[in-house]
């Protein structure tokens, strides 16, 4: 694709504080269209608030973010609406809304944003969409609260990509579930990926997630990006925080996975 | 004539080709657009038909579906699509499979039956579990009791301060209030019968005897009784309790325990307080507006109010302030699943703690009656 290096989120400057703590401090990164861009750090580098700078609900005290090319500071709601129907976003819980059902969570950004679909389609659109992300035939019809935490991501992410976005966040998607369920996961991503042509911006502590379907990934550490790059650009540097994370007894036990999966591919 | 089309208009036209009808869609198909496309693909009845996408420019999920359902359901073959729409087109294809997106809907008679069983179900569940509560909190104060090292003074003093404390300017200014109003309905009506001077009768007994400790007891369920309900929900929740328990703490004796005592023992104090409040009110009123002097309206009251009023408040009052304090400690710990349940709590600790005060409030004038505290 010619538009793959078009950069699709650009950070600049950001710096971020609650009260005395400042958590990012001159922070820059960016995103190119396509890629599945994985965010790591250590406990409380602000993965979470970056994230949420960067959709809107963080107001920064400095710096520059353009998403699609347009900027995403002091807009007011109703223009940010434009951008926000382009990008799906999956909460650490899901986030469902717990008074719906799984279908009615994922018809909300449709009717929100696309009135006057009617309601079969839109019933058949939440059903493939439920098939998709790999929940059971009958999940469409419960409330949040009858699923489990897997379950639950699922029909989160079902909600995220309701409007097929060209945009998608995940905020540690496989945190909390079995390993054979994160492995599914992983799986779903990265063929929503291929089918869609989405660009896939995760955070992340699963170091599998990172081998299996990471394109980039970005450090966060001393309150700004320290590193960008493929898994064997960041094991080359020579970074403390790289080196413990990548080499330690987790890390080369995904590492071992990943090449054996090459390999048997 | 037509007019030029947009490009970013999916647009459809038939021609027929060797006894096919072949559709041939372009423009955008996607869900900005799908409202339309699903309406004009509606209308055509043809059979045999051929969908040719070579000139769709962009194709989502939603588009996708719609040639799927084509396909799926009127036989429709697909000529022209790009690598991409065809893994698409695959993608949704491999998604098609039987789903439930909508909860059955009971027909209204087994709906009604069901839901007045549910109910009747709960109220007995309730009943019983509020007296299983009742029970193991009799348990957790004799254990106290044998070992006084396990009384938590501590949480005990904050309760006192949370319950008693910070509701005193509240409790006073509604009372005080309430006995304003008292005094002037009383008065407007007595004052047909010339009978103005009966108004202090009525604010002092019905203040001693009813309005005060009534009154304490509705405000108190609805800061405390909700609060206890609320506190120990969100706790059972973020599983502290559970971890309480494993720490071998019991939550009955470091959590229900300091509550409901700090309710009970606070009830006749706040109780007799908003009394006073109520007959001060009314005081105010009959010395602005009916002319009666404090002095006088003192006497009055210490002449026409027995004794036995007061006793009635201090014995009540202690009783209704362990309804309030269990129902709502009761409602807490039933917490279960979400934070819904707990607002859903809340409610019921209060609506509960108020029905049953007002209840037995209706058996103690009963009985308060026959052994003669007229």
């Amino acid at each position: 694709m010619a538009k793959k290096t078009e950069p699709v989120i650009q950070v600049g400057g950001l710096r971020n504080s609650f009260g005395e703590q400042l958590v990012h401090d001159g922070l820059d990164l960016e995103v190119k269209r396509g890629e599945i861009f994985g965010v790591v750090g250590g406990s409380g580098t602000g993965k979470s608030v970056l994230m949420r700078s960067i959709i809107g609900l963080q107001k920064p005290d400095e710096g520059e973010i353009t998403v699609f090319g347009e900027s995403m500071i002091g807009r007011d709601e109703e223009e940010a609406k434009h951008v926000r129907r382009r990008w799906g976003v999956l909460f650490q819980g899901g986030a469902l809304f717990s008074t719906l059902t799984v279908a009615e969570n994922i018809q909300v950004p449709i009717r929100e944003f696309y009135p006057g679909i009617d309601q079969d389609l839109q019933d058949e659109i939440a059903a493939y969409k439920i098939s998709m992300s790999g929940l059971d035939s009958d999940a469409g019809a419960k409330y949040p609260s009858e699923l489990s935490g897997g379950m639950r991501k699922r029909a989160g992410i079902a909600r995220a990509l309701a409007l097929d976005p060209e945009l998608l966040f995940l905020d540690e998607p496989t945190a909390g579930l079995d390993p054979i369920g994160a492995a599914a996961f992983d799986q779903l991503i990265g063929e929503l990926r291929d089918a869609l042509g989405l660009t896939v911006f995760l955070i992340t502590h699963d170091l599998d997630t990172l081998y299996a379907i990471c394109d980039r990934v970005a450090v966060l550490a001393d309150k700004k990006v320290v590193a960008v790059g493929t898994i064997p650009e960041l094991l080359a540097l020579d970074h403390e925080w790289i080196q413990a994370y990548f080499k330690g007894p987790r890390g080369r036990a995904a590492a071992t996975i990943a090449e054996r999966e090459e390999a048997d591919a | 004539m037509r007019f030029p089309r947009m490009a970013v208009t999916p647009d459809i036209s038939r021609n027929v080709e060797e006894g096919r009808c072949v559709l041939k869609l372009s423009g955008n198909l996607t869900i900005l657009r799908v409202r339309k496309v699903a309406e004009q693909l509606a209308e055509i009845d043809a059979d045999n038909l051929v969908v040719d996408l070579s000139e769709v420019e962009r194709m989502d999920t939603v588009g996708a579906w719609l040639v799927h359902k084509l396909e799926r359901d009127r036989g429709a073959s697909i000529v022209g699509a790009t690598e991409e729409q065809r893994l698409l087109i695959e993608h949704v294809t491999q998604a098609d499979q039987p789903m439930k997106v909508k909860r059955e809907i009971e027909p209204a008679l087994t709906r009604v039956l069901g839901q007045v069983g549910a109910a009747t179900k709960v109220a007995i569940g309730t009943l019983y579990g509020l007296l299983g509560f009742f029970g193991s909190l009799l348990l957790s104060t004799g254990s106290i009791i044998r070992h006084p090292r396990r009384l938590r003074i501590n949480a005990i003093a904050q309760q006192f301060e949370v319950v008693g404390v910070h509701a005193l300017f509240i409790i006073g200014l509604m009372t005080f209030l309430v006995g304003i109003v008292i005094a002037q309905q009383g008065a407007v009506q007595l004052r047909q019968f010339g009978a103005e001077i009966y108004t202090i009768n009525l604010i002092g007994r019905s203040a001693m005897k009813e309005l005060g400790v009534l009154m304490t007891a509705i405000m108190v369920a609805g800061r405390s009784g909700s609060a206890f309900a609320a506190q120990l929900g969100s706790m059972k929740l973020s599983e502290e309790v559970d971890a309480m328990r494993t720490i071998g703490v019991s939550p009955m004796e470091a959590l229900v325990f300091p509550r409901v005592l700090a309710t009970v023992l606070l009830m006749p104090l706040l109780g007799f307080y908003a009394a006073i409040m109520v007959v001060i009110g009314g005081g105010i009123f009959c010395w602005l507006s009916l002319d009666i002097p404090p002095v006088t309206y003192v006497q009055r009251i210490r002449e026409v109010v027995p004794m036995t009023d007061l006793w009635q408040t201090l014995i009540k009052a202690p009783v209704f302030g362990l309804i309030i304090a269990m129902a709502g400690c009761y409602q807490g710990m039933q917490v279960q699943g979400n934070a819904e349940d707990v607002g859903l709590r809340t409610t019921t600790a209060v609506v509960q703690g108020i029905f049953l005060v007002i209840v037995l409030d209706a058996f103690f004038a009963v009985f308060f009656t026959m052994i003669g505290w007229t």
